[in-house]
């Protein structure tokens, strides 16, 4: 299984990755060496098995529904390395 | 007073053979002289230390859980107002609003912060060599890696540059580390330990752990610690035990598994004998013990890399350059924003998680890689919970081979996976493990014995790690440091 330059630039680019063409080269040798390991799962017979993501069984925790204090929202917007105007995050032009 | 457990420093603080400050100040003496050498710290709190200690010692009853005992922080546990870094360029100068509620349980038992201890970029590693800031040493050999991801923690307790750590551990970070550098290292069940507030890797795998000195102050750190927790929805409303009641000399009447895939090949032979002459110590003790097979384990590494990628890849989205940490000073528009500060501000090791967990992720990938992987993730549970059927506890190595050479395994990322070979499945079964020292290599460096319970088991590996421990001289040991 080995991945070619454009299939590694195409996951960097989904990722939001920019990648050098060293990287790409470095990069896709050792995915394709990784995933090429990973297909030997497919020796196991998971048919009719349900995949498992929560694995202590836990299902719809819920809390009752009542408002708490939060004096965080000021802090949380400092922490951001752009302008703040009204409150809120600026960020540069999306074209 | 600083090679002390944290159970003999409770009393030499309550008889008033020295006092908090004391104690602080010999242990921030002790990162002074060493850390030089081993790098385990990258921030030290000593300011804010010595002021809490001298509080508690205004106080003088020393009645808290944990009351006057230093510890450290690997560097993703959030603390508020000290810089939390992950070892991450992208979180170099990052400064948490809050505190993780693990820390905030930690800090009402009454223990005081140190500093934060390194670890690979967002605990991605096996040797805290992909740390931004650098490696972690080995204690026992300085040109060898302390392990990792936690090669701070375990580096720090192993020098007595502190009386505890807390780390994490998604696929061994917490046990492997603890193995390599001779402390006991404890991987609690999944859900045991709130996660709220620590930095997230891979968020259906990752635990909170202590690193300590001995059993029982592993047993008295999650006392602490442990517990349902509002602020993280994936703690079960379980009660918490009373972990001291668990700490027995013998071991009559405890079933042990030993399954035989973890002494195959790959396990260095000095390793696997260490671990059968414990065995053979926990039979003298009263066990009984039985060999058991877990067939499925050849498959955890594999399994494991694509899922903890994929969660990985899924956590590491949320580094945009734009809500907080590094940001890129070229950018004229947004895409160029994200594309430019992730680049420049994570290490290789993040880039390749995030790649192959988009890739496992992607739409044509994602039955063959992801679905496939948590297939198999369930299988490796129910294997588990028969063997359990049979057993209380199962013993193993905790790693396959001691530590190895700073830069040995670095252009090699599935070799460094196969570090964690012994240690991934108990992470994929959600259960719980426990490393403790068993021996030495011939080269003088530490092997560690990994014991394996049932979810929410640990006093099970309290019982068993206990009375080994008693039993046996391994954790007295010392590396010769300066």
């Amino acid at each position: 299984m080995k991945l070619t330059g454009d299939e590694v630039k195409h996951i960097a680019k989904l990722a939001r990755l920019r990648l050098t063409d060293e990287e790409v080269a470095k990069f896709g040798e050792q995915l394709s060496g990784i995933l090429s390991n990973a297909r030997m799962l497919e020796e196991v017979d998971t048919s009719n098995v349900e995949p498992i993501a929560q694995i202590t069984g836990l299902r719809n925790v819920t809390f009752t529904d009542e408002v708490q204090p939060c004096d965080l929202a000021d802090k949380l917007l400092e922490q951001s390395p752009m302008p703040l105007q009204d409150h809120m995050i600026k960020v540069k032009n999306v074209f | 007073m600083i090679d002390l457990s944290i159970a003999q420093t409770k009393q030499g603080l309550k008889d008033k053979k020295f006092s908090a400050v004391e104690l602080t100040q010999a242990y921030l003496d002790r990162i002074a002289a060493t850390d030089e050498k081993l790098h385990s710290y990258i921030t030290v709190t000593g300011d804010l230390a010595l002021k809490k200690a001298k509080e508690i010692d205004k106080k003088g009853d020393y009645s808290g859980l944990l009351e006057g005992i230093p510890m450290n922080l690997k560097d993703v546990v959030c603390t508020a107002g000290i810089k939390t870094t992950a070892c991450s360029k992208i979180l170099e100068n990052f400064v948490p609003p809050y505190n993780a509620h693990m820390y905030d349980r930690l800090l009402a038992a009454g223990s005081i912060l140190l500093g934060k201890t390194n670890t690979d970029e967002f605990t991605m590693g096996s040797s805290s060599e992909n740390s931004y800031f650098g490696v972690t040493h080995n204690p026992w050999n300085l040109e060898y890696v302390s392990g990792g991801s936690s090669g701070g923690p375990a580096a720090s307790v192993s020098a007595d540059q502190c009386a505890f750590s807390i780390g994490t551990d998604t696929g061994g970070s917490i046990r492997q580390p603890a193995s390599l550098c001779g402390t006991v290292g404890l991987k609690v069940t999944y859900g045991r330990v709130p996660r709220h507030g620590c930095i997230s890797y891979a968020s259906s795998f990752d635990t909170i752990g202590p690193f300590t000195k001995t059993v029982e102050d592993a047993a008295l750190v999650l006392q602490a610690i442990a517990g349902r927790s509002e602020k993280d929805a994936t703690t079960p409303d379980m009660s918490v035990p009373d972990y001291s009641g668990f700490l027995k000399e013998d071991l009559k009447g405890v079933t042990l598994g030993v399954p035989k895939e973890y002494f195959a090949e790959g396990v260095e032979k000095e390793v696997s004998d260490s671990i059968l002459e414990a065995i053979e110590v926990m039979k003298k003790l009263g066990a009984k013990i039985i060999e058991v097979s877990l067939p499925l384990t050849k498959y955890a590494i594999p399994t494991y890399y694509i899922l903890v990628k994929s969660e990985g890849s899924t956590n590491m989205a949320r580094y945009d350059g734009i809500k907080y940490g590094h940001t890129t000073d070229a950018a004229k528009e947004l895409q160029e924003i994200y594309m430019k500060s992730r680049s420049e501000g994570f290490g290789d090791e993040v880039k390749r998680t995030i790649m192959l967990g988009t890739y496992a992720l992607s739409a044509g990938y994602y039955d063959a890689f992801y679905l496939k992987a948590a297939k198999v993730r369930a299988l490796m549970k129910k294997e588990f919970e028969e063997v359990f059927e049979k057993c209380d506890a199962l013993i193993t190595p905790t790693s396959p081979t001691p530590a190895f050479k700073i830069g040995e395994k670095t252009d090699d990322p599935l070799a460094m996976y196969m570090c964690d070979v012994l240690t991934t499945p108990i992470n994929l079964a959600g259960i719980c493990g426990m490393s403790v020292p068993a021996g030495f290599s011939s080269k003088g460096l530490p092997i560690g014995l990994q014991i394996i319970a049932n979810q929410f088991k640990e006093d099970n590996l309290f019982h068993v790690g206990h009375a080994f421990e008693q039993a046996t001289e391994w954790h007295k040991k010392k590396p010769a440091l300066i």
